[in-house]
């Protein structure tokens, strides 16, 4: 079993860095799924498998189709891969690496008293099953609400009220189509000049 | 994971990639739970892993609509733009 | 009858506050009525006190009336009370009288000014603070009145305050008579500290008790309470502020600087009498510090030709005498003194004030001539008054109290020949300066012709003072003796050498000589003053008599320009700024603080991750 849980965790890490540096958003989304199904085998081996399938279905089956959705409707294309290679330059990198490796360091020495002992028996859907209609089913129904809330709440922001005028809430201009729509991206300044 | 996730987020700019890098620092959570709950032989690794996902998926769905509501007032998906509550 | 005492300084009070609050409702007629018709009320009551007191004298020849306790504070128990004794009753009565005469001229006088009401109102408030002074029965109560007669002085001088040379005139003054208050300040500390008690007579039988002559307590305690007369007073070497306080109108000029208010250094010494008995070097200073005013003044009141600036330093000189008499020994002479010095004085101001009315604002008597015919009132009563000053014999109250004065200097028993010369020398110089200011007034060719002439109000307090001070001499004996029941009776030791017939002869040939080198060079061969001052020897002395003696100069090198200095380094105040530095520091903690808050979520989660870490690395470190 061993051997698996590291090539999949490492093809996990991989994939991962290669996201990061891509400059292209659907590549990056892509190798994001791979990274996403790495460990969902990781899940496997660790004798998860309810997890694994859940992993695979919900994480990267629904979510991320719903990020390409976006993007894929943003129609951001070869404008934004432009303005990704004038943003990342090298430099840009040093801050938070150095920040996220002292995060490291400190987890791993916090978590060295662990012994790593992959245990045997696999915990199966029923075991699951049983935990979250018996001491967790309070988390569970407010893990529904939430998605009620979030429902509702992309449902709202979604809509956009382009065609009534006699909702002018003058604080932003509505652009909307009436603008160009060559400039997609728009090159960052810190002015949000635009959004008077 | 996780780090290579905040790494990921304090360096990009593009709106997209920081809720892509959101997602990696949640599965990386999700992921040192199962391995707890595994460790131990409990479904309570897995049940909170359930938990971050509904979480995440619920998550997924306000911020993408929060993106085109942005991308469609500012025109443009620079998270450095969106700075109005500065000073 | 005698429990009207409180009364004398509650009218003018009452009446400074009503002009104050309502002043602008009434009418000039009003406010004359109210202001002068209070001090009248005044005299009225004093005199029925002084009736009552005269008549049927009270237990210890003295009357104590209490209204309440001010303070009661850890042993510390300062009444408002009233003290009528024979030296207070004196005092309130030439204060009130004359003070009454002062403002119906003033009625007159001032009539026309813009500030009309506001002058009644000071005027009155200065007179019931100083018979607040006059009648206290504890030195705190005195204070007050003290403070009272200062401030006022300072609102009077400065009257017409658009002229911003008046206001400089009364901030000097007022400051310099505060270094006088602050000395004064710290006897009262003193005495309160040593004796326990402020209350005036029985702090002189403490003191009396517990001092031994010539102890150091009494001696420091007597040169302060002698430092903060000087600074009322305006003796050396406080005396720069009197002649400039000459900005304020003549009335003021009149009842504050001649008669009354500067006096009140000479009534604190008086009252004090035993600590400084108890002291005979403080009071060997106090007579050292009036010959030297005495002298200093009078050489100075010779080179002025601002009228009024020569009266002032006659005024000067004159209170020289009084502390003079007061060093070696002669309570009742300067009180006497006092008296006739008020009378003549005012009037002399007051006649002043005539002249200066008469020719259009006029101040220089080398403008002035020949006004013996234009204004024969003010110039009968002037002549009286000047004769009175210099000390014409038998004739004018003048020369009797300030020939007791001169010979006590000479027999009394801290009397010294040194003393009695230089007083003979101030009668020689007061008569040259008097009878020069008269004959380049009031004779010679015609200068500036008169435009107003005096009307009754005016004239008839000048008559009524040039009465006073031809007869006010004859009351020697009555007041000295009435006198003797508060203050000892001066004890006349060395009488070898010289007598009391010999020391008057003399003072009347002074008064000849001086009146007649002021015929010759002023009158007669007027030339001949001119040549006097046109040598170098003589153009020198002329230039820093003229400046006073150089102490103008003095205090502004040395006080003055120092603390000037002092202020301009600390412009940025290095008090206050500490206080700047803490909102400077706040400023700039909010600054830096705000520069973090970029609105961009990247910073935010930076700062998140950066502060995790640091706790992390804080809970590594601690277990």
């Amino acid at each position: 079993m061993e051997p698996t849980f590291y090539i999949a965790g490492g093809v996990a890490i991989v994939s991962t860095i290669v996201m990061l540096t891509r400059l292209n958003l659907v590549h990056a989304l892509l190798h994001l799924i791979v990274s996403l199904l790495a460990v969902a085998v990781d899940f496997f081996v660790l004798g998860a498998p309810f997890a694994a399938a859940l992993e695979a279905i919900v994480y990267a089956g629904a979510i991320m189709v719903l990020f390409l959705f976006v993007v894929m409707m943003l129609n951001i294309g070869r404008h934004a891969a432009e303005m990704e290679r004038q943003w990342l330059t090298p430099g840009i990198w040093t801050g938070p690496v150095i920040l996220a490796s002292t995060l490291i360091v400190e987890v791993v020495y916090l978590a060295r008293v662990a012994s790593a002992d992959l245990g045997t028996g696999a915990t199966g859907p029923k075991e699951v099953g049983i935990a979250l209609f018996g001491p967790y089913i309070i988390g569970v129904e407010l893990a529904s609400m939430l998605l009620l809330a979030g429902l509702v709440g992309a449902y709202h922001l979604g809509f956009r009220k382009t065609e009534k005028p006699e909702i002018q809430h003058d604080t932003g201009t509505h652009e909307g189509r009436a603008d160009t729509g060559g400039d997609l991206v728009f090159a960052g300044t810190d002015q949000s000049a635009r959004a008077t | 994971m996780f780090s290579l996730g905040l790494t990921s987020l304090l360096v990009r700019r593009n709106l997209i990639f920081v809720l892509m890098s959101l997602e990696v620092m949640l599965n990386a959570a999700g992921l040192a739970f199962v391995v707890g709950g595994s460790r131990w032989h409990q479904a309570d690794g897995q049940v909170m892993f359930v938990f971050i996902l509904a979480m995440a998926a619920a998550e997924v769905a306000v911020g993408l609509a929060l993106v085109l509501q942005i991308y469609h007032r500012f025109r443009s998906l620079d998270v450095d733009a969106l700075s109005e509550m500065r000073g | 009858m005698i429990g009207l005492l409180w009364l004398i300084p509650a009218f003018p009070l009452a009446s400074a506050l009503v002009l104050v609050l309502f002043g602008s409702r009434f009418s000039c007629k009003a406010k004359a009525m109210l202001g002068a018709g209070s001090i009248g009320l005044s005299a009225l009551t004093t005199i029925l006190v002084a009736v009552s007191f005269l008549t049927a004298p009270p237990a210890g020849n003295s009357y104590t009336q209490v209204l309440w306790t001010w303070i009661n504070v850890a042993g510390l128990e300062p009444q408002i009370g009233f003290y009528l004794d024979a030296l207070s009753l004196v005092m309130v009565l030439v204060v009130t009288f004359v003070g009454f005469l002062i403002h119906i001229y003033s009625a007159e006088f001032m009539i026309g000014d813009e500030g009309y009401g506001r002058f009644f109102a000071y005027m009155n408030l200065f007179v019931a603070s100083m018979i607040t002074l006059l009648l206290a029965n504890n030195l705190l109560l005195l204070m007050l009145g003290w403070e009272g007669v200062g401030l006022c002085s300072y609102l009077l001088i400065g009257f017409w305050y658009r002229d911003p040379a008046n206001g400089r005139a009364a901030r000097k003054a007022f400051i310099v008579t505060r270094v006088g208050d602050t000395a004064l300040m710290l006897g009262l500390f003193l005495l309160f500290t040593r004796l326990g008690t402020l209350q005036i007579q029985d702090l002189m039988r403490r003191a009396a008790e517990h001092w031994a002559s010539g102890s150091t307590y009494a001696v420091v305690a007597a040169l302060l309470l002698l430092g903060g007369a000087m600074g009322k007073s305006a003796q050396l070497p406080l005396q720069v502020w009197l002649p400039d306080a000459m900005a304020g109108p003549t009335p003021t000029s009149a009842l504050i600087h001649a008669a009354t208010m500067v006096t009140a250094g000479v009534y604190l010494i008086a009252r004090t009498h035993v600590l400084f008995s108890l002291a005979p070097s403080a009071q060997f200073a106090v007579a050292m510090v009036g010959a030297g005013t005495m002298l200093l003044a009078g050489l100075s009141a010779l080179t002025q030709y601002d009228i009024k600036r020569v009266l002032a330093y006659s005024t000067l000189s004159q209170i020289g005498y009084m502390f003079l008499a007061l060093g070696v020994g002669a309570w009742q002479a300067a009180i006497f003194h006092f008296m006739t010095h008020a009378f003549f004085k005012a009037l002399l101001f007051l006649g002043a004030g005539v002249i200066i009315n008469a020719l259009d604002d006029e101040h220089s008597i080398f403008r002035m001539g020949g006004l013996r015919t234009e204004l024969p009132v003010a110039f009968w009563t002037f002549l009286i008054a000047g004769c009175s000053l210099a000390g014409l014999p038998f004739l004018t109250a003048g020369f009797f109290s300030k020939d007791l004065i001169i010979w006590e200097t000479w027999s009394a028993g801290q009397g010294h020949p040194g003393f009695w010369i230089a007083a003979m020398v101030g009668a020689l110089l007061t008569s040259l300066y008097t009878f020069r200011l008269i004959f380049r007034v009031f004779f010679g060719p015609l200068g500036k012709p008169a435009t107003k002439r005096p009307g009754y109000a005016m004239k008839i307090p000048l008559m009524v003072l040039a009465l006073l001070s031809v007869v006010g001499g004859y009351l020697k004996h009555p007041l000295l003796g009435f006198l003797g029941s508060v203050l000892p009776e001066t004890i006349e030791v060395h009488t070898g050498g010289l007598t009391e017939i010999r020391s008057e002869t003399i003072a009347a040939l002074s008064f000849l000589g001086g009146l007649y080198f002021a015929y010759l060079f002023h009158l007669q061969k007027r030339s001949m003053a001119d040549v006097l001052v046109a040598n170098p020897v003589g153009r020198t002395l002329h230039q820093w008599w003229f400046a006073d003696w150089g102490f103008d100069w003095i205090y502004e090198k040395a006080l003055v320009q120092p603390f000037i200095w002092v202020a301009q380094i600390n412009k940025s105040d290095f008090v206050d700024s500490f206080y700047t530095g803490v909102a400077r520091m706040i400023e700039l903690f909010y600054r830096g603080l705000s520069r973090t808050e970029t609105g961009r979520v990247r910073w935010y989660t930076a700062a998140m991750a950066a502060g995790s870490v640091l706790f992390i690395a804080m809970v590594l470190l601690w277990y």
